[in-house]
């Protein structure tokens, strides 16, 4: 087990800088989610941790050794792949075992170690046939179990499920997050896929442009972000992000530099009927769209303020064409220019909303 | 109805016409021709029914040419497969040098054999030839090339290498890049070293253009007519005289057709075995994705 810690970790490209200057602990026996869109860097880091991909600038550690130097296979650790990167000439077994054979490991030892985990992975009765006769959920296992079986002290899973259909998806979700409890080893995953950032991670890294925008705990990402990028990327449907300007007719003063205002999806209440509640924003809308998902029903609203998304559990509206949004005050984030949270920001409540109405 | 069940045969029908009459015809022929004796003019074909085959196995000559062309086949094929290999080994990377190096050693595979044949031997002249001069420079006293029994059947061997390696290097390239990289990742992660890597992983992965190219390669080598043709006309005292110029001296030049017929059928029968033979061991341990 060991505690990754990144200092001042750069990567250029072909003089196009992906990394700058990313620091970066991640806590020792954590399961830590490194998310963001393509080109974020999220894989390029994990390549370097790896040792697969050399860093132009800073400082790799794993527990109280400094890797930059390390060859991969010297790091202790294991990686699985997105496309499993399973030796085709080999059988299961033969997969499990050839890192075993290069350390050198003694035959009766090396046969208890793939019993042991080939049991646990529920592999056993494949273990003489090829990769390619396996089905993807068990080709993902193969994976895993040749990464488990060397017992490393992190494990490193680069998007790992993003071949495998929406079922076995959620399955295998649920089994790595079984698999990191059981083994306590630091987890390390890449995902671009945010649902899956926040269902299994403890730790969640949010990158973009080379750059770490929040690293904070799933609940905190999703209810406390740092920037309009996070609160963006976390949720969906992704946080209403307004022109401050455009809803200053219905809301009180405030008091900060306030450039945007956002507030989630499923903070905003529906009503047909005005509702005159004085800690709300109200706003006269017009029903675009409606999507029913069974328990919940996604809405997007038009009015003066501009499109937003609304998610209710209510009953769906058919047939309805006009809505009251309500929004309330206490639900609503506030960014500053750079599209930064100003979280100093308080609404003077007592002053009477000046409320326009029609559209 | 009846139109439904003959239309697949008409479309085929060019195909087959043109398959029977330029390849099944003259195979028939061929055999036909081995059970007898023809001069190629005379009207007569004077049937000897398998005297031919047993002229052929009694001749000393012959015995000598299988030889050649068993030598020759595994010198060839071997080096050029092996050179061909280490070379998409180095070449595999990408930049401009290595792009270079690969166009050229590519660029003898578009010249015609002729060509070549004449290039070699003035390369291989054993008084005015570069590559004696070049030897010269090192002390090493002129080597008969061409000209001496022992080094002539090398000598064509060297030819066919350094015309083969450039369309051989290409393929087992392609067949390099089709190994997805992150294998090799995982090999590293796993502490392979180079050399196991390549045994356990390149190798087996590569076995299928592997196959492919000794495959084609040793059909080739058995049939070589142009450069012995031109370099040395089989000599220096039959060294380099391989089945198919021996075919084409007997049938062409001493106009003795039943004979030469007879041999081409042995080397139908010889190509055929060695192919259905290697098809039959070594594919089952080729690996196909």
């Amino acid at each position: 087990m060991a505690e990754i810690k990144l200092v001042n970790v750069s990567k250029v490209y072909k003089e196009e800088e992906v990394i700058s200057n990313l620091n970066l602990t991640i806590r020792d026996g954590s399961f830590t989610v490194l998310v963001g869109p393509s080109g974020c860097g999220k894989s390029t880091t994990l390549r370097m941790i790896a040792g697969l991909e050399k860093e132009s600038g800073g400082e790799i550690w794993i527990g109280d050794k400094l890797v930059n130097d390390t060859p991969p296979g010297k790091r202790n650790i294991a990686m699985v792949f997105q496309n499993y990167a399973l030796y085709p000439t080999m059988t299961v077994r033969g997969n499990i075992e050839f890192g075993l054979k290069n350390k050198k490991v003694p035959k009766g030892e090396r046969e208890a170690l793939i019993q042991e985990i080939s049991e646990i992975v529920g592999l056993t009765e494949y273990l003489d046939k090829k990769p390619q006769n396996l089905s993807g959920g068990q080709r993902q296992r193969v994976a895993l179990a040749r990464a488990m079986v060397k017992k490393p002290k992190v494990f490193i899973l680069d998007e790992p499920l993003s071949n495998l259909d929406a079922k076995l998806r959620g399955q295998m979700r649920t089994e790595l997050i079984q698999l990191h409890k059981r083994l306590g080893t630091t987890f390390i995953y890449v995902t671009h896929d945010q649902v899956e950032a926040m269902s299994m991670g403890d730790e969640i890294v949010i990158l973009n442009k080379g750059e770490i925008q929040q690293a904070d705990s799933p609940m905190t990402v999703y209810h406390d972000p740092n920037n309009i990028f996070t609160a963006n990327f976390i949720g969906t449907p992704a946080m209403n992000i307004l022109d401050h300007h455009k809803l200053i007719d219905y809301m009180p003063e405030v008091n900060g530099d306030v450039k945007y205002v956002g507030f989630r999806p499923e903070h905003i209440q529906l009503s047909l009927a005005e509702n005159k509640d004085p800690h709300s924003i109200m706003l006269q809308s017009e029903i675009l769209t409606m999507e029913t998902l069974g328990s919940e029903t996604i809405y997007t609203v038009k009015n003066e303020a501009g499109v937003m998304n609304v998610k209710s559990v209510m009953d769906p509206l058919y047939d309805v064409k006009h809505v009251h949004v309500i929004i309330p005050f206490e639900k609503l984030y506030f960014f500053d220019r750079e599209g930064e949270r100003n979280r100093t920001v308080t609404i003077k409540r007592d002053e009477p909303v000046l409320v326009k109405g029609g559209i | 109805m009846v139109m439904n069940k003959i239309r697949p045969y008409i479309m085929i029908a060019p195909a087959i016409t043109v398959f029977c009459l330029f390849f099944i015809y003259p195979i028939g022929y061929m055999i036909y021709l081995s059970m007898h004796d023809w001069n190629f003019v005379s009207p007569e074909k004077t049937f000897v029914g398998g005297s031919n085959f047993k002229t052929l196995f009694s001749e000393r000559e012959f015995i000598e040419v299988m030889e050649n062309t068993f030598t020759y086949t595994t010198l060839t094929v071997s080096l050029t497969i092996s050179i061909s290999l280490l070379l998409a080994l180095w070449l595999n990377r990408q930049g401009a040098l290595y792009g270079m190096i690969q166009g050229a050693i590519f660029s003898p595979h578009i010249i015609s054999l002729v060509s070549v044949s004449m290039l070699w031997m003035w390369l291989m002249d054993t008084d005015y030839g570069l590559l004696n001069w070049f030897l010269n420079l090192f002390g090493i006293s002129n080597v008969p090339w061409l000209t001496d029994p022992s080094t002539s059947l090398l000598s064509l061997v060297i030819v066919a290498v350094w015309k083969g390696i450039g369309f051989n290097t290409l393929i087992f390239i392609a067949g390099l890049q089709s190994i997805p990289r992150d294998i090799y990742e995982a090999a590293e992660l796993d502490e392979s070293s180079k050399v196991r890597t390549f045994f356990k992983l390149t190798l087996p992965m590569l076995s299928p253009t592997l196959f492919f190219l000794t495959v084609i390669s040793l059909i080739g080598s058995f049939q070589v007519f142009e450069t012995i043709s031109i370099m040395t006309k089989g000599g220096p005292i039959n060294s380099t005289n391989t089945f198919v110029y021996y075919i084409y001296e007997n049938g062409f030049r001493f106009f003795k057709i039943g004979y030469a017929s007879a041999a081409g059928v042995l080397l139908l029968i010889i190509v055929s075995l060695l192919t259905i033979v290697y098809f039959r061991i070594l594919s089952r341990k080729v690996h196909y994705r």
